[in-house]
């Protein structure tokens, strides 16, 4: 009920340009279009969007990051909390706000305002386009993975709706810190991954030239996520794509954000919060066989040894190997 | 039995290549076998080697109580996704290199006499790498603990989260978080132990937020890898970045503990943390679990009273717990908070 509520499993129309051939350089083009610098971002996209905006700052123990914005705002006369990633339009501003990458004081003034949602009762919804969390040392000494890990477990408990939009690059724990919701909106060009695909290139091909390759391998596309469940929603964007046209796509957004806020608004909060608990507990595909693999860790005591004399066979598990000793592999592992 | 032919090979190739190995750190020539008698440990220097899962397991639980849980659960492929090799080959070959399904195991076990659910991950399997299988074990174990209300420990060894399973892996942070968040609410405690390497997307996310942190020492934690760091900000690393030292010194894990102190300081942590008791939690558990169990104070008592609790009877955890939960709604449904 609450799926139709949230209208999840829906189809929707989402009008897919005439592809180019190679569906490597298709993927592509949309990782350089969630890329364009002329994309709007949070601040553009409530400029039209929202009635008024007020913003707020700072995380009340160490600073204000100028890469995470943060606000009280009116979109079609429901009032609402927002935070978002705020990438710059040109060199000089991509300079003052760290090129759309938080750091730690970033997340922790987006909880504080989802905080305040929860307190006062009010919808949180957060824009999300950002290459990744800051990875600088002085990230590090702040904590930028607790920071993210907090808000993450903030938000799967939040007693409020919580609508996230992808809206440009979602890139890996610094997107997802925020991007967890009810709904999960994306535009269609937008492009969501557990690693940049330069960085997955890197590692699994040694090179970051064949990022395309990667890109398409991840399936980071918003029609990709829709169909893997990780995004509900994929909102068309107007012409070449939602840089040509700053106020259609926030009028497009507007349009959804709004009529999923009040389907959200009619479920129990109780409900809200164990429905977003399953959402992302069944993201994740697996499949449960038989017989374990690891044999349990003992050394055979003479309990052990006994029950192998009247029951061989059951016990001789596989060979335990011994730690790991040279195994030559890549790391199968993200870095971001 | 096919006859053996003595063959005539370079004096050098009749040992196993790797009966020793060079400690990295202080390069003294270590025999393998005396190592792991050590729990793989450099006697001359303390440079702390990797430990497998079955190894760690084996240190930290009290021998002979450990009992696996979901054992079964296997990755399957949802991207289709091919580099240099398949994903599936790549899982396949892990799993004959390691004997595991995957990267984590978990069960229930006792450390010096007390009941914990534990999760250990192990870096030889995919570099530790957490894929919808890891997360999936990390979420049942924080979800068995809440319901059987037993301490929840989990050792990190881990690169980050799976890139071979896409966003798919990403969600793991979420569902992890999550399912520990639910456990926080009902007042039953979560060590982590983080080990060498700790890192990315498992290091944002379950790791990084136990009611306390420990860190075995030089390992390796942080959020992005050094090649990462250096190739999007130009800058100077200070010295002893991202070891389990930096961390300590900013605060962000509470000890740095020699592995052999480990076993015990971890008995001596779960003396004070204990999990809320039912009537204190109230209506966090809801109406599915009773506040009032029979026979439970009598294993209240035996823990008070008898230091060490014997071994379960069988793999499922105690009848008097309840039936432990199988993934699906029953562990959730008790703690709606």
């Amino acid at each position: 009920m609450v799926d139709r509520l949230r209208g999840r499993g829906r189809e929707s129309a989402v009008t897919t340009a005439e592809a180019p051939a190679d569906p490597k350089t298709a993927v592509w083009d949309r990782v350089q279009l969630a890329r364009n610098i002329r994309r709007p971002r949070t601040l553009e996209l409530l400029a039209p969007m929202a009635e008024d905006f007020i913003e707020i700052h700072g995380d009340r123990a160490f600073g204000d990051d100028p890469a995470m914005v943060a606000g009280f705002a009116r979109i079609a006369g429901r009032r609402v909390v927002v935070v978002g990633q705020q990438k710059g339009a040109d060199t000089e501003e991509n300079i003052q706000r760290n090129f759309g990458m938080p750091h730690p004081e970033g997340y922790r003034k987006a909880m504080r305002a989802m905080e305040l949602a929860e307190r006062f009762g009010l919808p949180v919804v957060s824009f999300v386009d950002v290459p990744g969390a800051h990875p600088g040392p002085e990230s590090e000494e702040r904590g930028i993975a607790e920071s993210i890990a907090r808000s993450v477990g903030l938000m799967t408990r939040l007693r409020t709706p919580i609508v996230a939009v992808i809206t440009g690059e979602g890139g890996s724990g610094g997107a997802l810190a925020i991007a967890v919701g009810d709904v999960v909106v994306a535009l269609e060009n937008a492009v969501y991954s557990v690693i940049s695909p330069e960085g997955c290139a890197a590692i699994l091909w040694r090179t970051a030239d064949e990022a395309p390759t990667a890109a398409l391998a991840m399936k980071m596309t918003a029609a990709d996520q829709q169909a893997l469940g990780v995004v509900d929603v994929v909102v068309p964007e107007p012409g070449e794509g939602a840089h040509t046209d700053h106020e259609e796509t926030a009028r497009r957004l507007r349009e959804v954000i709004v009529e999923r806020l009040d389907a959200l608004a009619l479920v129990p909060l109780d409900l809200l919060v164990e429905e977003r608990y399953r959402r992302y507990r069944n993201l994740g595909a697996y499949t449960e066989v038989a017989q374990p693999a690891v044999a349990p860790p003992e050394r055979p005591g003479f309990a052990d040894r006994l029950r192998n004399l009247l029951d061989p066979g059951r016990w001789a598990g596989v060979q335990l190997p011994g730690p790991g000793r040279g195994r030559e592999e890549p790391p199968a592992r993200e870095e971001v | 039995m096919p006859i053996k032919l003595p063959s005539f090979r370079p004096r050098k190739d009749a040992y196993p290549p790797d009966m020793w190995m060079k400690c990295p750190s202080c390069e003294e020539m270590l025999f393998n076998k005396q190592l792991d008698k050590i729990l793989r440990v450099c006697p001359s220097c303390g440079h702390h080697f990797r430990l497998s899962a079955a190894m760690r397991l084996e240190h930290l639980i009290d021998h002979g109580s450990f009992r696996e849980r979901d054992a079964g659960l296997q990755s399957v492929d949802p991207l289709g996704f091919v580099d240099q090799k398949s994903y599936p080959d790549r899982v396949t070959a892990a799993q004959l290199a390691t004997g595991m399904r995957d990267a984590a195991v978990w069960g229930t076990g006792t450390i010096e006499g007390r009941h914990v659910a534990i999760c250990v991950m192990d870096f030889g399997f995919m570099g530790g790498s957490m894929g919808a299988v890891v997360g999936e074990k990390v979420a049942r174990a924080a979800e068995a603990a809440t319901y059987e209300r037993i301490p929840l420990i989990i050792v990190s060894a881990s690169g980050g989260a799976r890139m071979q399973e896409g966003t798919l892996a990403l969600m793991q942070l979420a569902k992890t978080v999550g399912a520990i968040e639910r456990l926080r609410a009902a007042g039953v405690p979560y060590i982590s132990l983080l080990s060498d390497p700790t890192t990315g997307g498992v290091f944002a996310s379950f790791a990084v937020i136990g009611d306390v942190n420990i860190a075995e020492p030089n390992a390796l934690i942080g959020f992005a890898g050094a090649r990462v760091t250096a190739g999007t900000i130009a800058q100077e690393l200070p010295e002893g970045f991202q070891r389990a030292e930096f961390l300590f010194d900013h605060g962000y894990v509470d000890r740095v503990v020699h592995r052999t102190d480990l076993r015990a300081e971890l008995g001596l942590l779960l003396r004070y943390l204990v999990p809320r008791t039912i009537d204190h939690a109230g209506d966090l558990d809801g109406p599915v679990t009773p506040s009032f169990r029979p026979l439970s104070f009598l294993s209240a008592l035996a823990d008070r009273v008898i230091p060490e609790v014997e071994e379960e009877p069988n793999g499922r955890g105690e009848a008097g717990r309840g039936a432990p939960g199988r993934g699906a709604a029953t562990p959730a449904e008790v703690d709606r908070g």
